[in-house]
């Protein structure tokens, strides 16, 4: 069976001996970076269940986000609920709008790029729509009013909101490697290697990948909450734009999609990336951008399945050639 | 056990099936044959549930399943492979039989030790760990038959299993074929391989043109004019006769 290899090792350790390493030297700047880093990598590890395990390749993941984030605001700051129950009334609601969205794609057998764009249109509407009523702030968006308290569901101090977000990655991932192992998950992979074939073994493909939109809805909802309650401020750009999107397929694709870690190896990598960017050229703006898209292109060429695709190869040869060796023994 | 009756496929101008017919009785192996183009594979897709058959009525189990479903036919205990092998390319061998196991076995453990089985039982026992994208066309053609097989039907529908084989391969598969039916499983397939259709099966059906021509044991319709002619072309049947009495 597939085992972890070396190199695999080594990045996921590296991966938590820095997340590890914030609690001993909390510097402000770095854990406003981590935390925001760890909100898109709950998104990119809800687009990963879609796109990476049964994929359909979504490029408006921001409407799972934003709606996350809008319902959650809304309940808040116009309705006066409290904040723990308008998230989880978030999280149903970006459910709601994933089953929606991918009901209506896939009843249309829409795949590949008609997915994404149909996708994206849904995103873009609800951006307008957003910015358009009064009731989601208009032009201006909805600001929560600080009131921090375990109550309403703020921290004052960051390391409490890191650990929070933390807990929420490890908890996607967690919902990742059930499904991995389930029956459910051996069908959405079966649909992403041949759809034809997977219904000619009895798989109900459409009731498959609207559950999956829906799983991933309720994922992408979260990192919605998350972003608002660590913010305290959402606008119609923020949620969603195809900033949002685009960020959520990037660290998946870049990590390894259909693989645990890599949303997380990939965003937090990315992240990195255009922070090292941005330091190494603050002389002029905008070339920190140009320098962070050379780099992608070089990752995207040379590692078509990702960092932890090309971590699984270190260490991997060694091992297979002393199975041999024992064999031919 | 399955009953397909005056079923009609049209395609803009083209009628690929005419009011094709045909029965499969518990317990036996069926062929169907016909030239290329002849509609077998259009027919298959029909009782699939792929197509939808614009007329006719295709009865599974004294069920009607025109136009249902794909996986809701599968889940009745009718399951199908395709002449163009679809193997899950980014899966192990062990895991596409997985997913075929699946269906009756909703444990990740039980879907795998089931496929094993399987996987053993049509003589891939050592290719278990190897990625299907690896395999020989042998290969792929055995694994769509052990997919198929690990849903557990009542029915194949198989589809040129034996294409594209050397000799020793097709011996090897007959004799897995006849050993899937032996085991209670009902069989209909598409064969162009005749020395196979000869030797496993009881009875046949000959499609020419989207039309059923003939029907019998194979036999019979290999001296049958008309099964003649559908291949060899018009007349071929009265030339092959006269060249024999001469020779």
């Amino acid at each position: 069976m597939k085992h972890t290899s070396l190199g695999e090792w080594l990045l996921y350790g590296a991966i938590c001996a820095y997340l590890l390493l914030i609690y001993l030297l909390p510097s402000q700047a770095w854990l406003g970076f981590t935390i925001n880093a760890l909100i898109v990598t709950i998104l990119s590890v809800a687009w990963n269940l879609l796109g990476g395990f049964g994929g359909q390749m979504s490029f408006g993941h921001a409407a799972l986000f934003g709606t996350g984030a809008y319902v959650t605001a809304i309940l808040q700051v116009k309705l006066g609920v409290n904040p723990w129950l308008a998230a989880g009334l978030a999280v149903v609601a970006a459910t709601l709008v994933a089953g929606f969205i991918g009901a209506l794609s896939f009843r249309y057998g829409l795949r590949g790029s008609y997915f994404a764009l149909v996708t994206l249109a849904f995103a873009e509407v609800l951006r307008i729509l957003a910015s358009s009523f009064a009731f989601t702030g208009g032009g201006q968006g909805i600001l929560v009013p600080y009131k921090a308290g375990l109550a309403n569901f703020q921290f004052a101090d960051r390391i409490t909101t890191y650990t929070l977000v933390l807990v929420m990655v490890a908890v996607a991932m967690l919902i990742t490697v059930a499904v991995q192992r389930s029956r459910f998950g051996a069908y959405l992979i079966a649909i992403r290697e041949n759809e034809e074939a997977a219904k000619a073994l009895g798989i109900d493909t459409f009731r498959t990948k609207v559950l999956a939109m829906m799983l991933s809805g309720a994922i992408g909802g979260a990192a919605g909450v998350a972003y608002l309650q660590t913010y305290l401020f959402i606008d119609a750009p923020i949620a969603y734009g195809s900033t949002m999107s685009i960020e959520a397929l990037l660290g998946p694709i870049i990590g390894g999609a259909g693989t645990i870690w890599g949303p997380v190896v990939g965003t937090l990598s990315l992240h990195l990336l255009g922070e090292g960017a941005k330091h190494l050229v603050s002389g002029a703006p905008g070339l920190n951008l140009v320098l962070y898209g050379v780099l992608l292109l070089v990752i995207l060429r040379y590692l078509p399945d990702g960092i932890v695709g090309f971590a699984r190869g270190i260490g991997r040869t060694g091992q297979a050639a002393a199975v041999s060796v024992k064999e031919a023994q | 056990m399955l009953t397909v009756e005056n079923v009609t496929k049209r395609y803009g101008g083209l009628v690929a099936v005419n009011d094709a017919s045909l029965k499969v009785q518990e317990g036996r192996i069926v062929a169907l044959i016909g030239p290329n183009g002849a509609g077998k594979t259009t027919l298959f897709a029909m009782i699939g549930g792929f197509v939808r058959p614009d007329m006719g009525e295709i009865r599974f189990r004294d069920q009607d399943i025109t136009g249902h479903a794909p996986h809701a036919i599968c889940r009745l205990g009718l399951t199908r492979t395709f002449q163009i092998v679809q193997p899950f390319a980014g899966l192990s061998v062990l895991e596409n039989i997985a997913v075929g196991a699946h269906l009756r076995h909703k444990s990740r453990a039980d879907a795998l030790e089931r496929a094993a089985m399987i996987g053993e039982q049509v003589g891939m026992g050592r290719m278990l760990e190897q990625s299907a994208q690896s395999l020989t066309v042998a290969g792929r053609k055995r694994l769509e038959l052990a997919r198929a097989l690990a849903t557990e039907a009542k029915l194949l529908l198989l589809d040129e299993v034996m294409a594209g084989l050397i000799p020793s391969e097709i011996v090897e598969i007959v004799a897995t074929i006849r050993k899937i039916r032996d085991s209670g499983v009902t069989i209909l397939l598409i064969e162009h391989v005749m020395q196979a259709v000869m030797s496993l099966s009881e009875e046949a059906y000959v499609l020419n043109q989207g039309r059923m021509i003939a029907h019998g044991t194979p036999q019979q319709l290999v001296a049958d004019p008309t099964v003649i002619e559908a291949y060899l072309g018009h007349g071929a049947a009265d030339r092959l006769q006269q060249e024999g009495a001469h020779a």
